[in-house]
């Protein structure tokens, strides 16, 4: 199993034993405790008058992590709500699970406990129709304002390729926050920039300083997690690369592993080296497009183009080593479509050590460039304190001192084999999430070095037969960590298909960053951030 | 400052001397599937079957290459199937799918060394905009053409459009394309932008941007890489003919 792989072995029974008896007395009434598919994992199916309370328990007391949302509609027909947590200290998943009659619509909500829930639960009453009682905001999120009330497309009953009537002169209304004489809204997108991702953001300002900036998104939703539902895995493994092309390998890969874990399937040790070794190539290539977006966004022109160069020789490799620039088609459920020749590796291994060098002396000279860190210190801080609640994940929460990682949480493919660090800053503002990408890139490199001259010999795949069942692959992308819940119908095929992105959880945090900011600040602080909007999207 | 004025003139230049010669280095293009010759029937209905998205069609001595529809599944190339379809590592991939009868929309000469852009992203991946946005690196320079990105429909010549177009998208699209003062042409970029890919149509989205604007130019490719879609733009301004969107089986292998 895919979570449970490099993790001490624990009895299943004695791993439910141990939640329970964790459990505050007051909180075991009304709860079932389940053990899971595997040892790490544990389902507590919980009344919904428990649900706050547990939640509250898990999240503040011992400090689990909210992953997840998964709202399934069985055939019953009934509700299963799952949220999904984990402890990142000590790599186990508690899956609080809630069933309710399909005409049972409401559900208590936890997001002002547990606020990394808002977002999930803002999308499942758009895409499902259910409503979260207590939260302060629900109404059109993901769906636009000239989408009908009461059709909610995630539904079984809801046909993929159909075309509701759409609501006829429908105007957006922004929301106006700030109320102060003379306060205006600056209106940014969604077609804005050179180049941009499509997404709106509302700046509301008084004069030359913005106060608040608040997004409005999901231009770009493809409706990913439906369109998924009746197609074959491998059409499935489609959508996961090309839903988010820049991050394509990270959710290929947890979309595969997902699969691999349902039918029972381990993929040889070559594939998951191979596997470590493509997704580092495509962080490091990540960050260096990141990097070049910070240089960029403050206008220093041949730190840009410097780093521009290094994206682009990283493409070219990315192209001789799997035949695409940015890793399509070079995963499959079971292992991988390619293999890495001796004499490539050893090519790769010093055409990256290269990279390292030229990377290393282009950090040493911004980090003595003052106009450049005059633009990026103390820029879009946001404190640990916050990054917790919010959940926010990847090199933004580690630059906030969060030091977590699926690759070391999780240790899926080889990477509990692997020797690397999971850098940290403290600051948490522009300048600290720029060291936090150099640092991740270095260590990027240490392992594509290693891991192209050593890789372990066998094949590259193993045969998948999909069966009945539902299991969460997972991976750490270059914006953070990707959760892919997937559920295999009797026949093979998806039948629900629930894509958590690291960019959905940090643009949810994205207002920390953008509090009393100067207008001219605003570029620096999305490049500092880097997140995607197809990744949000879907 | 001085260093880094002074490292840039160290680096030296970069540029690829495409057009006026093609590029030779590796990894600027991923290549794409070509006609191929079979000699069984067999293998050629095996081949198409592999196809996810119809883009290889069986013929009498072979299979055709539908070229907007591929994604690079590679499917094709490294399946199980005994055959596999020749590849091709170019990247003159633009086409024309018909000639713009429309005055307003046609682009003469004095535009071919004077060209704005404009990007709109209707729902694309990333990837292709972040191929779009190599061609401002010091490797691909568009500058040096002519070629410049405009943050403004006011001052574009050209949309250059990625993504299936999102039924949100839609006004924000017919919006800028409005925008922009006659002449002007619609570049279409990317699988999805041309037929849907593997996205639309859909609940949410349109099966490329041809549902909404007149597209002059296409380029396919799942992404295209940065050289097709110059290519793309040098066969807008006529300074480049365009390439087939249906590559043929040749007669012997």
């Amino acid at each position: 199993m895919t979570e449970a792989r490099n993790s001490a072995p624990t009895a299943t029974g004695a791993r439910r034993d141990d939640f329970f008896e964790q459990l505050p007395p007051a909180l075991r009434d009304g709860l079932r405790v389940e053990p899971g598919s595997d040892a790490a994992r544990c389902t507590v199916v919980c009344v919904r008058q428990k649900l706050r309370e547990l939640c509250r328990w898990l999240f503040q007391e011992i400090g689990y992590v909210f992953a997840t949302l998964v709202v399934e509609e069985t055939d019953a027909p009934s509700w299963s709500i799952a949220y999904l947590f984990y402890g990142p200290e000590r790599a186990d998943w508690v899956h609080v699970e809630i069933q309710q009659g399909i005409d049972e619509r409401t559900i208590p909500s936890i997001s002002d406990i547990v606020h990394a829930a808002d977002w999930h639960e803002r999308e499942a009453e758009d895409l499902f129709g259910l409503t979260f009682e207590g939260h302060p905001r629900l109404g059109e999120f993901i769906l636009h304002e000239d989408w009908p009330d009461g059709v909610n497309p995630m539904r079984k009953a809801f046909d993929a390729r159909g075309r509701p009537e759409r609501l006829p002169e429908t105007q957006w209304e922004p929301p106006t926050v700030l109320q102060a004489p003379g306060a205006f809204a600056m209106p940014v997108g969604p077609v804005f920039s050179d180049y941009a991702e499509s997404a709106h953001f509302l700046l509301e300002t008084v004069g030359e300083d913005v106060v608040t900036a608040i997004p409005r998104f999901f231009y770009k939703y493809r409706g990913v997690e439906k369109i998924a539902e009746g197609r074959t895995p491998e059409d499935v493994l489609l959508l996961a690369e090309r839903f988010s092309g820049t991050s394509a390998l990270a959710h290929g890969l947890a979309f595969c592993q997902a699969v691999e874990s349902v039918a029972g399937a381990e993929p040889p040790p070559r594939a998951r080296a191979l596997r470590c070794l493509l997704a580092e190539l495509e962080r490091l290539r990540h960050h260096a497009a990141a990097i070049k977006g910070i240089c960029e966004s403050t206008a220093l022109a041949v730190a840009t183009s410097q780093a521009a160069l290094i994206e682009e020789d990283l493409l070219r490799l990315s192209c001789g080593v799997a035949g695409h620039r940015y890793l399509f088609g070079a995963l499959r459920p079971g292992g991988l479509t390619l293999d890495l020749a001796e004499a490539q590796g050893r090519e790769l291994a010093d055409a990256i050590r290269r990279i390292g060098t030229r990377l290393a002396e282009l950090q040493g000279m911004l980090q003595y460039t003052s106009s450049f860190l005059d633009r990026l210190e103390e820029i879009g801080a946001i404190p640990r304190r916050l990054a917790l609640d919010y959940g926010l994940v990847g090199p933004v929460a580690r630059a906030s001192g969060i030091p977590w990682d699926l690759r070391r949480i999780v240790r899926y493919a080889a990477y509990g084999a692997l020797e690397f660090d999971v850098p940290t800053e403290a600051e948490g503002d522009g300048y600290a999430r720029l060291r936090v990408l150099f640092r991740e890139a270095e260590q990027s490199i240490a392992l594509i070095d290693r891991l192209a001259v050593n890789l372990p010999a066998g094949p590259v795949a193993v045969a998948v037969a999909p069966r009945e069942g539902a299991a969460l692959g997972m991976a750490e992308a270059p914006i953070g960590a990707a959760f892919h819940w997937v559920r295999l119908d009797a026949s093979g095929t998806v039948s629900r298909y629930r894509l958590t992105s690291p960019s959905f959880t940090n643009w949810h945090g994205f207002h920390l960053a953008a509090e009393n900011f100067a207008f001219q600040d605003f570029p620096i602080i999305l490049a500092s951030l880097g997140l995607s909007n197809a990744e949000c999207d879907r | 400052m001085t260093k880094w004025v002074a490292k840039g003139l160290r680096t030296g230049i970069k540029s690829t001397r495409y057009p006026d010669t093609l590029e030779p280095a590796p990894g600027v293009s991923p290549g794409r599937p070509a006609g191929t010759h079979l000699d069984d029937d067999e293998s050629g209905a095996r081949l198409c079957g592999l196809c996810p998205t119809g883009a290889l069609e069986a013929e009498e001595n072979g299979v055709a290459v539908l070229l907007d529809r591929c994604v690079h599944c590679f499917r094709c190339l490294r399946g199980d199937a005994p055959a596999v379809v020749r590849w091709e590592g170019d990247y003159e991939w633009a086409a024309i799918e018909r000639e713009a009868e429309d005055a307003r929309r046609r682009l003469g000469r004095a535009f071919g060394r004077s060209l704005h852009i404009r990007f709109l992203d209707a729902g694309a991946c990333g990837a292709c905009m972040s191929e779009a946005r190599q061609l401002n690196n010091p490797y691909y320079n568009i500058h040096r053409l002519g070629f410049f990105i405009t943050p403004t429909p006011r001052h574009a010549d050209i949309l250059l459009v990625a993504g299936p177009l999102t039924d949100a998208m839609r006004v924000p699209l017919q919006k800028t394309y409005d925008a922009m003062p006659s002449p002007k042409r619609v570049v279409a970029i990317g699988a999805c932008a041309l037929s849907g890919g593997v996205f639309g149509p859909s609940f949410v989205s349109a099966g490329g941007v041809g549902e909404l604007l007149p597209v002059d130019v296409v380029v396919p490719g799942c992404p295209p890489p940065p050289l097709a879609i110059l290519h793309g733009l040098l066969v807008a301004v006529a300074r480049k003919p365009p390439g087939p969107l249906r590559s043929a089986a040749p007669d012997a292998g």
